[in-house]
């Protein structure tokens, strides 16, 4: 503030630069890594979220760990991430392209677009089940026997509903990425590819794609940790069935320390899942390679 | 440039999450102010009657009053836990009674009723004796028994009866052979909420008791060392898994949810023609399914007897009761309009009228005369009958057991409907979590 009053603008990098991070520091403290030092503690302890709590040694580890849920569940995670993100990743970069050009008609297509993005993942998981219900749903109400399948109820089609519904949600977002970073892209680099006679899809493969490096790894980056935590959605769809088809690592937590009442284990899980989300985004910040965040053409 | 993105991930990450625990927070009670809080499910017709009865206690008392909040009953079983577990439980909590109410008596967490209710015996004279057996932890009351008695009852649907030219079953194997004649002309068998969980295991509940009487749960209850590993226990599972392999259960089945209602639309719509439901079904099918019930189109029994089963076929499973307990952080004020609210609030004449036009029987004593009155006498005579005439009234299985034990059943109970693992897996994993 004070820079602000009276004194000549003098630039102070150094001193000024903290105090903006100050919100967010204080932001992140309180609910990152306080919760984060409290849930690893508690994976040594022995609680049923209602009595005292009893310290355990490594006990919750071991049960955690020799369980085969947790793998299960790891599998099941790592599917809904590879698979989601191979769904979402083309179809972004497709309509992100294309509503990058300056038609007016492709604006309002890119609003329509964006429709699903402004819904609640528990609102469009509402909507979906009652779409979807084998009874009562689309299908049956419409008489259209492709569509009245056991939508939620096997395991192969429910974790095809799962993907489905999260590209349905995220891919306006990752569009809107894309969009952004297609028309940072120079108009140069066309011009010159249409003299030297390049086609629409060569111009794709060989400028825009390339281009875009950065923005795919930030738009891959935000897919796969934030498909680390998908919860809400699919806990309303499926509750991770049927079974335990499509019960992430977020949902074998939550039921393990608030159903079944063993903190101890949901908090173990916790921990794993803040490894495994760590490991991941450093893996794609190294993908990326050192200077990414120096580029100047990586967009939003 | 770099620094003000790293400002807006951190607003991204943090914001949702403070969003949402200011959400937890302001939905818990706070302890200030003399009002008490009470927690219970929503859903009608039984909301309506809840509201009720809190609306007229309220009126009656101005200065003492209760603030009510409602929630889904599957929601409903999680929050409550974290609530407490959280020192931020309401007043007077609702419940079931059993396993989960033992934890909370355990942990301290719920008030002695004991004294009590032995200073108000006026109270506990009034309402069904074998109520008090799920309120009651190592000889001490820590709930008020209140609400309605809801044995688990076979219903069927008369009309697709009639349409099939088929006659209600008499044993589990009228039931097997009537399923392929219901699907030979398109009509599920059975309507079944498998999402819930519990749906599914009022089969089982069943199924143990007819096959091998009564002591065959109470032996899980009891931490028996591989009690889930009993013959009859193994034969029971088959038996449920014969029927699914039979397609006895609508399609789709494992995606339904009870919350929703879905399942008891099944019935009603004439898409399925049997339903193991609890006795709180007939008020949904009345209110929901138009002239369903009025037209006679509802029939009910017992489950019935399973060729060679020990089970006495008057024994039914379900809840005995539903409980309120007062939470023991709450203050010494609230405590007192609780208890006044137990004693002056709780199945008073209003209250009581209601339960039984909804079709429930209250467990409040001496209400034969308005029960025969009522329009849904028929039905309430025979929960009536089927309550207070059963050998063994059991109750149900989640809410005897530990939470932890009770999560574990209800995880495999899905994978045994799912036919993804068999009986014996199914014991192998349950009797891990016998005594737990």
């Amino acid at each position: 503030m004070s820079a602000l009053t009276g004194r000549p603008p003098r630039r102070e990098p150094r001193s000024v630069l903290p105090w903006l991070a100050a919100p967010a520091l204080v932001v992140f403290v309180g609910f990152a890594v306080i919760p984060l030092i409290g849930v690893f503690a508690l994976s040594f302890t022995t609680w049923d979220g209602i009595g005292a709590i009893h310290p355990s040694g490594l006990t919750s580890w071991r049960a955690v760990l020799t369980d085969p849920g947790l793998p299960h569940a790891l599998w099941v995670t790592f599917l809904v991430m590879a698979v989601s993100w191979a769904v979402q990743t083309p179809l972004s970069v497709l309509l992100g392209v294309f509503l990058a050009g300056r038609q007016r008609y492709r604006a309002v297509l890119g609003v329509v677009y964006f429709v699903p993005l402004m819904l609640s993942s528990a609102a469009i998981a509402i909507a979906y089940k009652a779409l979807l219900d084998p009874n009562f749903g689309l299908g049956a109400g419409l008489k259209i026997d492709a569509l009245s399948k056991d939508w939620l109820g096997r395991p192969g089609l429910a974790f095809a509903v799962v993907v489905f519904v999260v590209s349905w949600q995220f891919v306006p977002f990752h569009t809107l990425i894309y969009q952004g970073g297609v028309q940072q892209i120079p108009a140069s680099l066309y011009e010159a590819a249409q003299i030297d006679g390049a086609g629409r899809v060569r111009q794709f493969f060989s400028i825009t794609l390339p281009q875009l490096k950065y923005t795919v790894i930030t738009s891959s980056t935000l897919m796969v940790v934030g498909s680390l935590t998908f919860f809400d959605l699919i806990f309303i769809l499926t509750e991770g069935g049927p079974g335990d088809a499509t019960r992430v690592l977020a949902l074998d937590m939550y039921k393990r320390g608030f159903q079944a009442s063993l903190m101890g284990p949901a908090s173990a899980i916790a921990v794993i899942l803040v490894l495994v989300g760590l490991a991941l985004a450093l893996l794609l910040r190294r993908l990326g390679g050192r200077d990414a965040g120096a580029s100047q053409l990586e967009g939003a | 440039m770099a620094l003000s993105r790293r400002t807006l991930l951190g607003l991204a990450a943090g914001v949702p999450v403070s969003v949402a625990l200011a959400g937890c927070g302001s939905s818990g009670p706070g302890k200030s102010g003399g009002a008490a809080t009470y927690w219970y499910l929503n859903g009608q017709p039984q909301e309506g009657v809840r509201a009720g009865a809190v609306d007229a206690y309220n009126k009656a008392h101005p200065d003492g009053r209760i603030n009510d909040t409602t929630f889904q009953n599957d929601a409903y079983k999680t929050k409550i836990k974290t609530a407490i577990g959280a020192g931020q439980a309401p007043t007077i909590i609702w419940g079931w009674g059993g396993g989960t109410l033992r934890t909370y008596a355990q942990a301290g967490q719920v008030e002695d009723l004991t004294s009590w209710f032995d200073e108000h015996s006026e109270v506990k004279k009034s309402l069904f004796p074998s109520s008090f057996g799920a309120a009651t932890v190592d000889g001490k009351i820590y709930a008020m028994p209140c609400e309605t008695v809801q044995p688990i009852i076979l219903y069927y649907n008369k009309k697709v009866f009639d349409r099939v030219g088929a006659e209600p079953p008499k044993s589990w194997d009228d039931i097997m052979a009537l399923v392929p004649r219901f699907n030979a002309k398109g009509i599920a068998p059975f309507a079944l909420g498998g999402q819930s969980r519990w749906t599914n295991m009022m089969w089982l509940e069943f199924l143990f008791d007819r096959i091998g009487g009564p002591e065959l749960f109470q032996a899980v209850i009891e931490g028996e060392k591989n009690a889930w590993s009993h013959p009859d226990a193994l034969t029971a599972l088959a038996k449920v898994q014969d029927l699914v392999k039979a397609d006895g259960f609508i399609k789709g089945f494992s995606s339904i949810t009870a919350d929703s209602n879905a399942d008891q639309a099944l019935l009603y719509t004439g898409k399925a023609a049997m339903m193991l439901h609890g006795a709180w079904s007939y008020g949904i099918q009345q209110a929901d399914g138009g002239d369903f019930v009025s037209s006679g189109g509802l029939g009910y029994m017992n489950f019935p007897p399973v060729e060679g089963g020990k089970g006495d076929p008057s024994d039914t499973v379900g809840n005995p009761a539903q409980y309120l307990s007062i939470s023991s952080k709450a203050s010494a004020e609230q405590k007192k309009i609780a208890k006044d609210f137990f004693a002056t609030g709780v199945l008073q004449d209003q209250e009581v009228k209601k339960w039984i036009d909804n079709g429930s029987v209250p467990i409040k004593l001496g209400t034969e005369k308005l029960l025969a009155a009522s329009k849904s006498a028929d039905f309430l005579q025979f929960t009536y009958d089927v309550a207070s005439k059963a050998k063994v009234f059991g109750q149900s299985w989640d809410q005897a057991l530990s939470p932890t034990a009770a999560e574990t059943l209800l995880d495999n109970i899905v994978k045994l409907f799912q036919l993804s693992i068999s009986p014996k897996q199914f014991a192998a994993n349950l009797n891990a979590v016998i005594g737990k």
